[in-house]
């Protein structure tokens, strides 16, 4: 058992984003097995050096952390398929912390992979799938979406406080600038709140533009402990606060606007001992507008209802009051369905300083949290606080 | 009664007294004897005595006022791809649980959060001898 403080003694020590949107002759395993690549050479380690493996995919169910043990050829001494959506890397993370600092292993390699725009998955207006599933037989037969769960809680955020399309539309528009200063983004060309407004409806009050874009894709993160990633080939990027939370409808009774962010963020920000303004920059799941603004006010950046002016006037741009995904985010960079480890990863790369055009100047704190599953139906929140090393 | 083709309902032992209530025009939720609590979805324990020894069913009112809604403009899925738009939303109980249902019989520009709601029942066509029925709301 390792004495040194929990979890700042564990650290990132590669990130690896696989730069193709679109690889219709990929399988989602050879798209993990290049980003397990991409992130070990990174850090400056082999693959004899993990002994953590960690995943999840839209199509890994159980067994699915044993057949990409597989496909790999690793036989790693501690396993992790926890899958709770899009959220479910940041909680890697976190569950690879604890195991590196409880002395179960050492070197955690944690990868996702995804086919699912050549594929052509409709992943936001497919419907709830069968209804032979007790989990959605309440909601197959009424046609919930996953974007109309979300434009329900837009609804009702715009009934109680006020805010409006435009404030939304504000946010893909920051999203997009960001993405045109990133070389990898899908979607590069800027737009305008205009632009979001006359996009098609696809759910009211939320427009095509409001939602996020689909691509293949997939990535890898490096965990070890802090004291070994300082002797390794890129600057640690340090763990300083975690947290996990579930909303959903309970007996429902649960109020839909207050969401696993703000249960989870107090956690990280309460182990992290660290106040909102220390953080230099946000990356926050951003499924669709809406998840933005309702994941800022829940996080505290904002009061509830306050969230549409904190987006607007750039108040989420590079320059602005805090900077949110400058990669573009899932509205405009990538998204393969389940987005959360490029949270990660761009934290990583910003805290190291290797963003170019796109940098955050002076970042030394992020909070990046992750949203997996359904605002306004349930779902599952992870958040991480990093730091640079000084 | 409404455009859209409803999705069998999946019925477990735990949830068929919902979707057979709606077979008899009812509306029925569970209560907890033992505790108080009201809770929808149904289960087959009250989900804060983790028992089922006082949970019952009864016929609810049928009314409620809208918590939100959203008008589906897109939803590739069967039964719903040609009724879209249609309007889903969340109906608040006046015995206090949340249900996800669809507003059917007016215009999606005439629905806003807060109104007033009761229960309709839309019938299926089923190959086999159950009775069950899709609570649906109208504004009232």
């Amino acid at each position: 058992m390792s004495t040194a403080e929990f979890p700042t003694s564990v650290a990132i020590a590669g990130v690896y984003e696989h730069p193709s949107r679109f690889s219709p002759n990929k399988t989602e395993f050879q798209i993990m097995a290049e980003c397990a690549k991409g992130a070990l050479d990174d850090a400056g380690l082999t693959r004899e050096d993990v002994d953590g493996l960690f995943g999840a995919s839209m199509s890994m169910g159980m067994m699915g952390i044993v057949d990409l043990a597989e496909y790999l050829d690793m036989r790693p001494d501690y396993l992790d398929g926890t899958n709770i959506g899009g959220s479910s890397f940041v909680a890697h993370v976190t569950h690879a912390a604890a195991a590196i600092h409880a002395g179960l292993c050492s070197t955690a390699l944690v990868l996702y992979g995804s086919t699912a725009a050549s594929n052509a998955m409709a992943i936001g207006t497919g419907g709830t799938g069968g209804s032979n599933n007790p989990d959605t037989a309440f909601s197959a037969p009424y046609g919930m979406t996953t974007v109309g769960s979300y434009a329900m809680y837009a609804n009702l955020h715009m009934n109680k406080y006020g805010t409006s399309s435009e404030q939304l539309a504000e946010i893909a528009v920051t999203m997009r600038q960001h993405a045109g200063l990133n070389p990898l983004a899908k979607m590069r060309a800027p737009i305008t709140v205009d632009d979001v407004l006359e996009s098609r409806m696809i759910s009211r009050p939320l427009h095509l533009l409001d939602c996020c874009i689909i691509s293949d894709g997939g990535g890898a993160v490096v965990v070890t402990s802090l004291e070994r990633a300082k002797d390794l080939k890129t600057k640690p990027v340090q763990l300083l606060g975690c947290g996990e939370a579930v909303q959903h409808q309970g007996v429902g009774d649960s109020d839909l606007l207050t969401i696993a962010a703000k249960q989870s963020s107090l956690t990280a920000m309460k182990m992290a001992g660290i106040k909102h303004s220390d953080i230099d920059f946000a990356m926050v799941y951003d499924s669709f507008t809406i998840t933005v603004l309702a994941t800022l006010e829940n996080l505290g950046f904002c009061g509830p209802g306050e969230g549409g002016d904190f987006v607007s006037n750039g108040g989420i741009g590079l320059g602005g009051q805090l900077p949110v995904n400058p990669d573009g985010g899932g509205l405009s960079s990538n998204h393969p369905g389940m987005r959360g480890i490029f949270l990660v990863i761009e934290a990583v790369k910003q805290l190291r300083g290797e963003c170019g055009d796109r940098q955050v100047a002076g970042a030394e704190i992020a909070i990046a949290h992750g949203t997996g599953g359904t605002i306004g139906d349930k779902h599952s929140g992870a958040t991480l606080v990093l730091g640079a090393d000084r | 009664m409404s455009s859209i083709t409803h999705p069998n309902p999946y019925a477990s032992w735990e949830s068929r007294g919902f979707w057979e209530g709606a077979g008899r025009d009812q509306l029925v939720l569970q209560k907890c004897t033992t505790c108080g609590l009201v809770q929808h979805r149904p289960r087959g324990v009250c989900a804060h005595c983790l028992d089922s020894r006082g949970l019952e069913h009864f016929v609810a009112s049928g009314r409620g006022l809208i918590y939100s809604y959203t008008v589906t403009e897109q939803n590739q899925a069967k039964g719903f791809v040609e009724a879209c738009p249609y309007i889903m939303a969340y109906v608040t109980l006046d015995e206090g649980p949340r249900l996800l249902t669809v507003i059917v019989d007016c215009e999606p520009d005439a629905v806003s959060i807060g109104m007033p709601v009761a229960a309709g029942f839309a019938s299926q066509e089923r190959d086999d001898d159950e009775l069950f029925a899709i609570p649906v709301f109208r504004l009232s």
